[in-house]
């Protein structure tokens, strides 16, 4: 196990330092875009290039990306030049927020989706499993945005229920303080996870039911329930704990789509913020770091996923 | 769900013994002149008892009749804008009314369908080729370069691909073609993984150990041998990357960061109609809203079916 995790842990840092050279190199594909994001499309050659060498844009890509690194691993992700701020202060106070909003979220779809994917399995091929099954199909058929828009639509401008804005506070303890306005962004979220979760929950528990080890807890007189609950349950849920570690990028991908609509100054919406600024070091900064927030949760998943099948021996 | 099949058991009369029956053609004689029949016809059969799948298929077939062949019967005008139509509700004139430029929304809806399938299909097609490529390669080498492919997919697969998608965006113009590029771009680590744990068993199949004892190079084994055998799972995959990629097109279009105008996507439609959403124009957010999920809940159905269909079709027929 020891050895696993630290096998485990190398890897974790090569493709960490994989995602840093793509994702920097990428950004700087086109020579000079910072310096004229700042200056605007209408500045001289020579101020772009005074510009470039006060920031060190001038020097090989490769040794730029070096320092990058260097500052990076001190914690310092450089000055964003639009907003004169560090970097590193924009992010801590949107990354919590994210994670907040994700977590609550998919913690809601989960605890939807579960449930209704081991009731749809137990009552496979009846009415009422087609008819789950039917909702989830356009649950992760539809766009995020227009799930979250449409909520808007009905539920807080027509109905007056909900606010159309997510918390706007800026502490977490604020934003948590504000449950309503949290309604319509978490729904959101959990519509588009119950779908998923809910399929991934019927097909891993109808994948065990069929098992020989299900058999022999009914042959020895276990209780229906005592079957579901205490093999087949605790079985399907291995199978979840490892896409939940597959899907968060996808989670926190999904997010700046509902961070978007509804107003919510996470990381999404400061990517988005950036992206329509030219913000390369902001841009750079986030893909980062949500890169490093999915790998560590997809090492989490792992050790999860060692501790919850001790059949798994990793030599 | 499907059981293993058990061959049929029962006790013999005479000497009280367990026979295990296995049921095999040999036993049905009006079996034995039926041609045998390929894998995609036995897939197909197997396909076609589903009726969902059938619905997706019938409506994915109707919806690019819709947008390459409706604008030949239903003629619109999507080149000018059109100021004295802005906002007319549904009539006769114009089926579902007209957006904020004028442009007659069903018309709207076949030219942006042109954009959503053809992106949609050849981002697939793409991702998919290339994936499938990469990672029967990687599965077949094994080692050392399997290990420093796989890590490039791994570091890919965790990067949110809606970032690299809108950092792409931002970086270079988006047009239909471009949107292809960055979306199989972003899309093809997922079937290469799966292609390469696929290549993985089948590396170690006598066949594939055959290519190698009668000469032939590697790269007859992976293009000849393992993919045809993956074919499969790679067509699963890329039904449902036909979906994805239409959701992801939308989702780009609904940022700003998708096909501009004065070309147009469903996404993009949609986001268009989002502004004026309180004002209740509702034929500028339904019609496209509805056909983006109805056709990625189609494709969905139609990739469901297709893996039960390639499953299956061992264990059934």
């Amino acid at each position: 196990m020891v050895g696993y995790l630290i096998r485990r842990l190398i890897q974790t840092i090569i493709v960490t330092l994989i995602v840093t050279i793509i994702t920097f190199f990428l950004l700087h594909l086109v020579p000079g875009g910072e310096v004229r994001a700042v200056l605007g499309v209408r500045a001289s050659p020579a101020e772009i290039a005074a510009d470039s060498k006060a920031w060190g844009f001038d020097q090989p890509i490769y040794i730029q990306y070096l320092k990058w690194l260097w500052q990076v691993m001190h914690g310092n992700f450089g000055f964003d030049i639009l907003r004169s701020t560090p970097v590193s202060s924009l992010i801590w106070t949107a990354l919590p927020r994210t994670i907040v909003l994700a977590v609550i979220g998919t913690g809601v779809g989960l605890l939807i989706g579960i449930p209704l994917g081991i009731f749809q399995a137990v009552r496979r091929y009846t009415a009422i499993d087609h008819i789950v099954t039917g909702v989830g199909f356009v649950g992760y058929g539809s766009p995020t945005f227009f799930i979250g828009l449409l909520l808007v639509q009905w539920f807080a401008i027509d109905l007056h229920i909900f606010p159309a804005f997510a918390p706007q506070a800026t502490s977490l303890v604020g934003i948590l303080s504000d449950p309503v306005a949290l309604v319509l962004p978490v729904a959101t979220y959990a519509f588009v996870a119950f779908a998923l979760w809910s399929r991934f929950m019927r097909s891993s528990v109808l994948d065990n039911i069929v098992q020989d080890y299900v058999r022999t807890a009914r042959a020895k007189g276990a209780s229906e329930r005592r079957v579901l609950w205490g093999h087949i349950f605790r079985n399907s849920l291995i199978t979840i704990v490892t896409l939940l570690g597959l899907q968060l990028p996808v989670v926190i991908g999904g997010a700046i789509f509902i961070e978007y609509v509804f107003n919510y100054p996470g990381m999404g919406l400061l990517f988005f913020q950036a992206a329509e600024a030219t913000d390369i070091q902001l841009m750079l900064a986030i893909t980062v770091i949500t890169t490093v927030v999915t790998i560590l949760g997809n090492l989490l998943a792992d050790i999860g996923y060692a501790m919850l099948d001790p059949r798994v021996r990793y030599s | 769900m499907a059981m293993t099949p058990h061959p049929e058991t029962a006790v013999d009369p005479e000497s009280g013994l367990l026979v295990v029956e296995t049921p095999t053609d040999a036993h049905e004689p009006d079996q034995k002149d039926v041609k045998p029949r390929s894998m995609f016809r036995r897939g197909w059969e197997v396909f076609a008892e589903n009726r969902l799948a059938l619905v997706g298929l019938g409506f994915v077939i109707f919806i690019i009749l819709f947008s390459f062949v409706g604008p030949l019967i239903y003629k619109t005008q999507q080149v000018s804008v059109t100021l004295a139509d802005a906002y007319c509700p549904p009539s006769t004139q114009h089926l579902l009314g007209c957006d904020n430029l004028g442009y007659d929304v069903v018309g709207r809806l076949m030219y942006g369908g042109q954009s959503s399938l053809e992106v949609g299909l050849a981002a697939a097609f793409v991702a998919c080729l290339f994936g499938s490529i990469y990672g029967a390669v990687s599965g077949f080498a094994g080692g050392v370069v399997d290990a420093f492919m796989m890590r490039i997919v791994d570091a890919i697969l965790s990067i949110p691909f809606i970032f690299v998608l809108i950092i792409l965006a931002v970086l270079i113009h988006p047009s239909r073609l471009t949107m292809i590029a960055f979306i199989a771009a972003t899309y093809w680590p997922g079937p290469a993984r799966l292609v390469r744990g696929e290549t993985l068993s089948l590396r170690t199949r006598e066949y594939v150990a055959a290519v190698k004892v009668a000469g032939g190079r590697s790269s007859r084994a992976v293009l000849r041998h393992i993919m045809p055998n993956a074919i499969g799972t790679i067509i699963v995959q890329a039904t449902f990357a036909v979906a994805d990629s239409i959701i992801i097109l939308s989702g780009l279009g609904f940022l700003g960061f998708g096909i501009q105008l004065p070309q147009t996507d469903w996404g993009s439609m949609l986001s268009n109609g989002l502004q004026f959403m309180n004002l209740g124009y509702w034929w500028l957010i339904y019609p496209a809203g509805l056909t983006i999920i109805l056709t990625v809940v189609a494709f969905n159905f139609i990739g469901d079916a297709l893996r039960d269909a390639f499953e299956t079709r061992l264990q059934r027929r």
